[in-house]
């Protein structure tokens, strides 16, 4: 994949502001995140919930302030932009969201709605029906479905919809904010085959958002994982599956493990609960959960080290096939 | 002891554009002491399975036939509605997805669990105690003062475990966990399968574990059933279904699960169609137009075949092994 | 999780045909729908059903009781009342449907504006309704006859400020529900301006509650002509008005009691047929609203 990067964050932070009357403060949904997307490529942002990997992806889209730092998207910034001014970004940059049925208008008809990015952007001369059907058989649904409502649609149908109307003005860019939620497990494999196919015909880059990293194995290219606002770890899909390097992304893949029920004895469990966002753990933000810690983790921040085109912050990145001393002690004993 | 014996379960709903055939011949165990799971995606009958068993059927809802015989005594299908209140709660508990379902927002956490014992004669001191005692069964920490908390001071992962303490503080004998860990985040919900494992061993009950979730259903079950459709289309022991398959459905669902390939794959594989009309069921097995080992004779109702050892199939190839691929 | 089946589309005519069949199942929604066609038939149909002039007045017939040539009787200037009472009719849904027609707009623009714009102006136009409700009826009516004289258009005037604000209020608190939704951070991030968005997304799924809510406030509208005209505030002699007929049967009550009955009855009927119907649209198509 050439290095061609179409979007580029840097240093993008987003704060909400909380607190009633008097004490005000704010928290950091999005603490300091840099990565790039290049032309054609997929890449994973995973994350649990009080990630900020939901909250990011809407500051890429325009939908969401960020407090600090750049967003350049096909070498504009539009992260200062008003209104108006991102209204043609839009055309090169969509994005699909979580609920399939709950993302498209009640009352509008499945052609309206694939058609509706051209309503918006005042396209003349395109017959609208032909669009909607040309859309429709894109993503492998009959024509006839143009008539239907939302109410009407199956979840794996609805997301169908969902990605016709995301493809309709031919973006570069597509986010997907978690594509496989709300679908049945023996229908998942459908939007996630759509997307890649599409991916490879259109030419386009898309950015996934999801909790589950299994998915994102078979169709990110590069993958990053958040935790508390920040990436704890950033690299090539195939590597940070094989040979996680942060505890936490070791932590992720043990919690999803293959279906068999001989297989479950290594698992890595986490104590505790994420921390609020509110009250940030001092040192590594993940020192109160990680089954590596050591004094020096509750104390220093760990820099982002980048080394082979992985990216990860962690005091002691994990070596392959490592686990957690405790289990260590137990097999020992 | 069998704790709840389902056999042959016929449900239907009555619908403007007629009866809607939910459940169809469901029969099942779920044994003294055993975590039974049950697989299944949207419209397999799951929700309709639960409520007939509480006896929460919709007003349009029936029981066309069949029995769901609790602890070898109460037929429940046709209990009267008093008996069954007696019933649900201290013999029969149910935790589900979203735990603000039993989660009193203007009660304090402590209330609720004292209110729950109201059958008990204990004095309140020890109801309390009884209470604190739960909670640190269920790892909440510093217990005695949650008690004086409210719902919404804990955050999802303890709400549902505090669910989860309310359900089995009176030591039921079966407990209906709904897709319990679903809303939960991966990490989490494996903190709460591990701590339902443990408390179903403390207290012997029997678990009905309703997910969709392969991986944890593999992790936590001892049996497991796998329903399509409103029916049961295979059954047996976890390592059964789970290493050797024989319902075309279940070994196509298994391939689906992401988590099951280790090869990265640019194609995912997929079950291709949809569930039928449940208004206008087909004559023959109801998975056929998804099947890939589908022929002539499944235009006929498919036999429940015995595989041994309690392992059974409602196909009329199930006898051969799925990886050889043959068609019947 | 989201259902495997999908419904499949159902015909276009079994569609309208549908909310018709399920308010005639309800045997008080079958009896206002009728009451209301009753009334409207009436009303358009005034002069073949009648052919006496409503306001010719005829000095030797007065004070005639009910007999086959006049229906109703005649009231004190010989005027035959079933005429006054079909024409009346007329004055009557012509205000309550215009009143509510316009009353609706309003209310519906300014909820959406309040919904959907910045906190200031929420709070603002809130504290607008507020005080436009607080205003009583009657006062209210006093104050904009003196303003205006006693006319069609200052009892409409009354009516439409009346309502306007409950209308307001209910687009605006659906608008600020909708306003969080998918579908509508969907239509921002493809790049749909406010007015799109109010006029696509949000008002076809504000409004059809609010249809049914107008439609049981017709007799409250009803009411209030009926009240103005009554208290000389509303519609001028001759016009007729069932309330400016029952304040002309009010006088002479004991002696010549079907003058009153005749401007009393058709504004029960009215109001009940209105009320059952209502209620009727509103079990059937919107339960939610029951509280009200």
């Amino acid at each position: 994949m050439s290095s061609d990067p179409i979007l580029k964050v840097e240093d993008v932070q987003v704060s909400f502001p909380v607190g009633g009357l008097g004490r005000k403060s704010a928290i950091l949904g999005v603490a300091g995140v840099n990565f790039e997307v290049n032309r054609g490529e997929t890449f994973a942002l995973v994350g649990e919930s009080g990630s900020g990997k939901t909250t990011l992806a809407r500051a890429v889209n325009g939908l969401q302030e960020i407090s600090a730092g750049t967003i350049t998207f096909e070498d504009q910034r539009i992260d200062e932009l008003d209104r108006k001014a991102m209204k043609p970004v839009r055309k090169r940059m969509s994005m699909m969201f979580q609920d399939p049925v709950g993302s498209l208008s009640p009352r509008m008809t499945v052609g309206d709605l694939v058609t509706e990015p051209f309503r918006i952007h005042g396209i003349e001369g395109r017959n609208l029906r032909d669009e909607a059907e040309r859309l429709l058989t894109l993503v492998g649904l009959p024509t006839s479905f143009a008539s239907r409502f939302p109410h009407q649609l199956s979840g794996g149908q609805a997301r169908r919809v969902g990605v016709a109307r995301a493809i309709a003005l031919d973006p570069a860019l597509i986010i997907a904010d978690e594509p496989t939620a709300g679908l049945d497990v023996s229908v998942q494999g459908e939007v996630l085959n759509l997307l890649n196919d599409l991916r490879e015909r259109l030419g386009l880059a898309m950015v996934i958002i999801t909790h589950n990293l299994h998915v994102v194995h078979h169709v990110a290219d590069r993958t990053a994982v958040m935790y508390l606002g920040r990436f704890v770890e950033a690299g090539d899909t195939e590597e940070v599956f094989s040979a996680p390097q942060h505890p936490y992304t070791a932590a992720l893949l043990s919690a999803n493990p293959e279906p068999d029920p001989d297989k479950t004895h290594d698992r890595i469990t986490l104590p505790a609960e994420v921390p609020s966002l509110l009250a940030r753990p001092a040192g590594c933000e993940f020192h109160t959960r990680c089954p590596w810690t050591q004094s020096r983790c509750s104390v220093d921040a760990p820099e982002r080290q980048v080394i082979d085109g992985r990216a990860v912050a962690c005091h002691f990145p994990l070596e392959p096939g490592a686990r957690p001393p405790e289990m260590e002690e137990k097999a020992a004993s | 002891m069998t704790t709840l014996r389902i056999d042959n379960l016929n449900v239907s709903f009555s619908t403007e554009a007629g009866p809607l055939h939910a459940l169809k011949n469901v029969s099942f165990d779920v044994p003294e002491n055993r975590i039974v799971g049950i697989v299944g995606e949207s419209g397999c009958g799951k929700s309709t399975l639960i409520n007939a068993i509480l006896g929460l059927l919709a007003d349009n809802g029936s029981v066309d036939g069949g029995s769901i015989l609790f602890e070898g005594q109460d037929e429940l299908t046709t209990l009267p509605p008093s008996r069954m209140r007696d019933l649900r709660g201290p013999r029969i508990a149910t935790v589900f997805q979203d735990p603000m379902g039993a989660l009193n927002p203007v009660i304090s956490v402590g209330k609720q669990m004292l209110n729950i014992q109201y059958r008990s004669s204990l004095s309140k001191e020890e109801k309390l105690n009884r209470a604190v005692e739960m909670l640190e069964l269920v790892r909440i920490p510093d217990a005695r003062a949650a008690l004086a908390r409210y719902p919404h001071q804990f955050s999802g992962g303890m709400k549902q475990r505090i669910a989860i303490a309310m359900a089995l503080m009176m030591e039921p004998a079966l407990l209906i966990a709904d897709e319990p860990t679903t809303a939960l985040d991966a990490t989490l919900e494996v903190t709460t399968i591990e701590l339902l494992k443990d408390l179903q061993q403390k207290i012997g009950c029997s678990v009905m574990f309703i997910s969709h979730h392969l991986g944890v259903i593999a992790e936590l079950c001892d049996d497991v059933v796998v329903m399509y459709a409103g029916e049961v289309v295979e059954r047996g022991t976890v390592r059964q279904i789970f290493q050797d398959p024989r319902h075309p459905y279940t070994a196509r669902l298994l391939e689906c699960d992401p988590a099951r390939q280790s090869e990265r794959t640019r194609h995912l594989p997929t079950i291709p169609g949809e569930i039928p009309d449940l208004r206008a069921r087909p004559a023959g097995c109801i998975f056929a137009n998804r099947c890939d080992r589908v022929s002539d004779t499944c235009s006929a109702p498919p036999p429940d075949k015995d595989i041994g050892n309690g392992h059974i199939a409602r196909c009329f190839v199930a006898d051969i092994p799925v990886e050889t691929g043959v068609t019947a | 999780m989201s259902e495997a089946v999908s419904n499949p589309a159902p015909g276009r005519m079994a569609e309208l045909w549908r909310p018709i069949r399920k308010i005639l199942r309800e045997p008080l929604g079958a009896l206002g729908l009728f009451l209301v066609l009753f009334v409207i038939f009436g009303a358009v149909f005034a002069d073949l059903l009648t052919g006496w002039d409503p306001v010719k007045i005829n000095p030797r017939d007065r004070f005639q009781g009910p007999s086959s040539q006049h229906l109703m009787g005649t009231d004190q200037l010989g005027r035959d009342l079933f005429a006054r009472v079909l024409h009346g009719g007329r004055i009557a849904l012509f205000v309550a449907l215009v009143s509510t027609a316009v009353s609706l707009g309003i209310g519906i623009i300014l909820g959406l504006i309040a919904g959907y714009g910045p906190r200031w102006l929420d709070n603002l136009m809130i504290l607008l309704f507020d005080a436009m409700k607080s205003f009583p009826t009657v006062m209210l009516a006093l104050a904009l006859v003196t303003l205006m004289g006693p006319s069609l258009t200052a009892v409409m005037v009354v009516v439409v400020l009346v309502t306007v604000p409950g209308y307001a209020r209910i687009i605006r608190t659906q608008t600020i529900a909708l306003k969080t939704s998918e579908y509508v951070t969907a239509a921002q991030s493809m790049g749909a301006s406010s007015a799109r968005i109010l006029r696509v997304h949000i008002l076809p799924n504000v409004i059809g509650p609010l249809v049914i809510l107008a439609s049981m406030d017709i007799p409250v509208v009803i009411g209030i002509e009926a009240g103005m005209s009554f208290l000389g505030l509303g519609v001028r002699p001759p016009t007729p008005s069932w309330g400016s007929i029952l304040n002309d049967g009010f006088t002479n009550i004991r002696d010549t009691a079907w003058i009153a009955i005749a401007g009393g009855v058709p504004i029960i009927i009215t109001t009940l047929g209105f009320t059952f119907l209502g209620e009727t649209l509103r079990d059937v198509f919107d339960p939610r609203l029951k509280g009200r």
